[in-house]
């Protein structure tokens, strides 16, 4: 019987991590699908921003109470984790409470998991009454209507599930041991402490030994399950950001937010027209030819870097981002929350293709038009407030502006407005229609 | 403001076989904008007051190539930056002052990387340069005591991190300070950047220099102060929009100070 328990519980276990890493390398290769981008410099201040905002959470408690309350879900589930292993550790070897040997330092441990546990309760209790019950304005975007509303719900009661189990698990076991059961007793006394848990005791009251039993094994079997569940659940959910905030943060740009990258193809081809002695009809280099045409700017997420790519995956849907907007806070379509979902959803819409067909093949879609619309991408301000809202160094702004090169440079098609600004630029030096030779009149004025 | 102050060209100091201490950059908005030629002339007055060996570009000067860049139209961009990068280098300039975060932005971020490389500041930051110096004296005068708040203009703040040298000016001035509910890096855009001043707004429900001006209003200023000329017309506008012209002034800090100096 205990022999078909271990060996039934290794299957799940491989099954989990299996599932789990296929989803993981198709995180990888569809982020892959992007441009590459260098991120390999100065790797001492991206581990420490790393340390700071994505382990430190210090971006997080700008809101302090939700900040607060997030902190606590986080560590609770850092922590219970360290009760899996040993959880994989009995699962296999068919022992019980394998890591009790540590004496006070085990008690102290299950002890706090337990505190935790409670805590945790408490924290998703009052996220899930903020999401859904309070007004607050980033919770009510139209873009988290439908699967991303019920994919925060779903986490939230998932975890409420999973602490539940863990104590009532933590309960049945502490009544078994005191009850001395077989495989429960242990000779140094109780193993655990179990500060909470122990009030769930009058619930067992006269039940036998084999009924205790039955309860602690479905719990910690449902437990475990529940724990591998959730870790395959992951890549369908916005909670992937609890593994990517991690690489997502390390590679979130490090110059001022006001620089934006300039592009190199155009910077060949400025340097060819204002060469005078550039020779218009030379050989293109050698190589050169084999080249695809460089395409300007973004209009499907392919033309997007990596980083914009892990970007999306990480996107925790938060809305931090949309709530600082200054073009979503005045009624415009813009919402940079919105942009970063799109994003993700059409590259799973790619990668899908991929999974189907072994390769891309154009499906008459793409990330311009069909997911974000112009109306979006020109009510953006590039004032940056989304970029410094967001929690773990996500920058839809850059995604906005590679879209928008593609709208200008491939399309022609900025708003006339703009097009005439730039027009007079290009022919007077300034965004008006005024002679460059007038520039110094000021200085004469009155 | 009876005398004009002789503003030198760099092709006059070139003549001369001289350099200035500074580039005076005066952007496009400081030259031919109405509002912003009062702050660009402010500007001047307190070089002029603080003995500042400056010159400015003049015609020479062209579009730093931000609204462009910011549109997605990097080819103008880079064609504008190619062309002020020939101008500068050829004048040897090493230190540029400009009065618009704009400017200020793109020479000191992406024109490195094009080869202008160059001291960027903005005229905050040197005006407060100028008085740690003891070239310059800043007092209260007729704001002491005035209620200002600061609108943080994203690129000078978010997009570079200034923050406390427009508000140091400020404080000298012997202003009660009052921050808005959105201020420094949380600072809330006028709704001219990236390209927005030159076209109409996608449609909404309200502009987003109205809301920025209705976040003013809440903190009761006497004087919203500005360090950027596209926000000081933003900001104007708001101002007027909510009918408040006779109680709210929009004042860029240069031309407060110059102000309160009775220049
Ligand atoms: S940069 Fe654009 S998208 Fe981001 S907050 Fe500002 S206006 Fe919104
Ligand atoms: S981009 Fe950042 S701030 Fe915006 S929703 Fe995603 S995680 Fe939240």
């Amino acid at each position: 019987m205990q022999i078909i328990a271990q060996i039934a519980f290794l299957i799940v276990l491989v099954a989990g991590i299996a599932f789990f890493t296929r989803n993981i390398r198709r995180v990888i290769r569809n982020v892959k699908l992007g441009r590459k981008v260098d991120r390999s410099d100065n790797p001492g201040e991206r581990f420490a921003k790393m340390a700071r905002v994505a382990l430190g959470q210090s971006k997080m408690v700008k809101k302090p109470f939700a900040g607060f309350l997030h902190i606590i879900v986080y560590l609770g589930f850092i922590i219970i984790n360290i009760e899996v292993l040993e959880i994989i550790i009995d699962g296999v070897f068919g022992t019980h409470r394998i890591l009790s040997f540590l004496g006070f330092g085990y008690n102290f441990l299950i002890g706090s998991f337990e505190i935790l546990a409670l805590m945790v309760l408490l924290g998703v209790t009052i996220f899930w009454l903020r999401r859904n019950v309070s007004n607050i304005y980033r919770f009510l975007g139209n873009e988290l209507k439908g699967w991303p509303k019920n994919d925060a719900n779903y986490i939230l009661y998932f975890e409420m599930v999973l602490m539940i189990l863990f104590l009532t698990m933590n309960a049945a076991d502490y009544q078994l041991q005191l009850n001395g059961a077989d495989h429960y007793a242990q000779n140094a006394g109780i193993a655990g402490s179990f500060p909470i848990s122990q009030y769930l005791l009058p619930w067992f009251e006269g039940f036998s030994n084999a009924t205790l039993i039955i309860i602690e094994r479905t719990t910690w079997w449902l437990h475990i399950v529940g724990i591998l569940i959730f870790l395959n659940y992951l890549y369908y959910s916005k909670h992937l950001h609890i593994l990517l905030a991690f690489p997502n943060v390390y590679l979130s740009k490090l110059t001022p937010q006001g620089k934006f990258d300039n592009l190199e193809a155009v910077t060949n081809e400025v340097k060819l027209m204002m060469d005078p002695d550039a020779d218009p009809y030379a050989m293109p280099a050698e190589g050169a030819e084999d080249e695809a045409p460089e395409k300007f700017g973004a209009s499907d997420v392919v033309d997007l870097n990596q980083v914009q790519l892990l970007n999306a995956y990480t996107c925790t849907e938060c809305g931090r981002c949309t709530a600082e907007c200054p073009a979503n806070q005045t009624g415009k379509k813009l919402s940079p929350r919105k942009v970063m979902m799109d994003t993700r959803d059409r590259l799973e819409e790619v990668g899908n293709i991929i999974n189907e067909k072994g390769s891309f093949e154009d499906d008459g879609k793409q990330l311009l038009d069909n997911y974000i619309l112009r109306e979006e991408l020109w009510a953006c301000t590039t004032c940056n407030a989304c970029v410094e809202a967001c929690p773990i160094g996500i920058d839809p702004l850059s995604i906005i502006l590679d879209m928008r090169r593609y709208l200008v440079m491939e399309q022609s098609a900025a708003p006339l407005d703009l097009a005439n600004a730039m027009t007079n630029i290009e022919n007077n030096g300034a965004p008006w229609p005024y002679n460059q030779m007038d520039r110094l009149n000021w200085a004469n004025e009155n | 403001m009876a005398e004009v102050i002789k503003v030198p060209t760099m092709a006059e100091y070139m003549a001369e076989g001289k350099k200035p201490e500074i580039l005076f950059w005066v952007g496009c908005m400081g030259s031919f904008d109405d509002r912003a030629k009062k702050v660009t002339k402010a500007f001047v007055k307190l070089l002029h007051e603080a003995k500042v060996d400056f010159a400015v570009l003049g015609t020479e000067e062209s579009c730093n190539g931000d609204p462009a860049k910011r549109a997605g139209n990097e080819f103008l961009f880079q064609m504008q930056a190619a062309t002020n990068i020939e101008v500068l280098n050829g004048y040897e300039i090493k230190k540029v002052v400009t009065a618009c975060p704009h400017c200020f932005n793109t020479l000191k971020n992406e024109y490195p990387a094009l080869g202008g490389n160059y001291e960027v500041m903005h005229h905050t930051t040197f005006l407060k340069s100028l008085l740690e110096e003891g070239r310059l004296k800043v007092e209260g005068g007729k704001f002491k005591g005035k209620r200002i708040t600061f609108h943080d203009p994203c690129y000078l703040g978010r997009a570079n991190n200034v923050y406390e040298a427009p508000r140091d000016l400020l404080r000298k001035l012997e202003v009660e300070l009052v921050e808005m509910r959105k201020c420094k890096s949380n600072g809330f855009c006028c709704g001219a950047g990236g390209g927005q001043m030159f076209k109409e707004p996608e449609p909404g429900n309200k502009e987003v220099n109205i809301e920025r001006t209705e976040q003013a209003m809440e903190v009761k200023p006497d004087i919203i102060a500005a360090g950027c000329p596209f926000c000081n017309t933003m900001m104007t506008d708001g101002v007027k929009g909510k009918n408040q012209e006779g109680t709210i002034e929009v004042m860029d800090v240069a031309e407060m100070i110059a102000n309160a100096h009775d220049l």
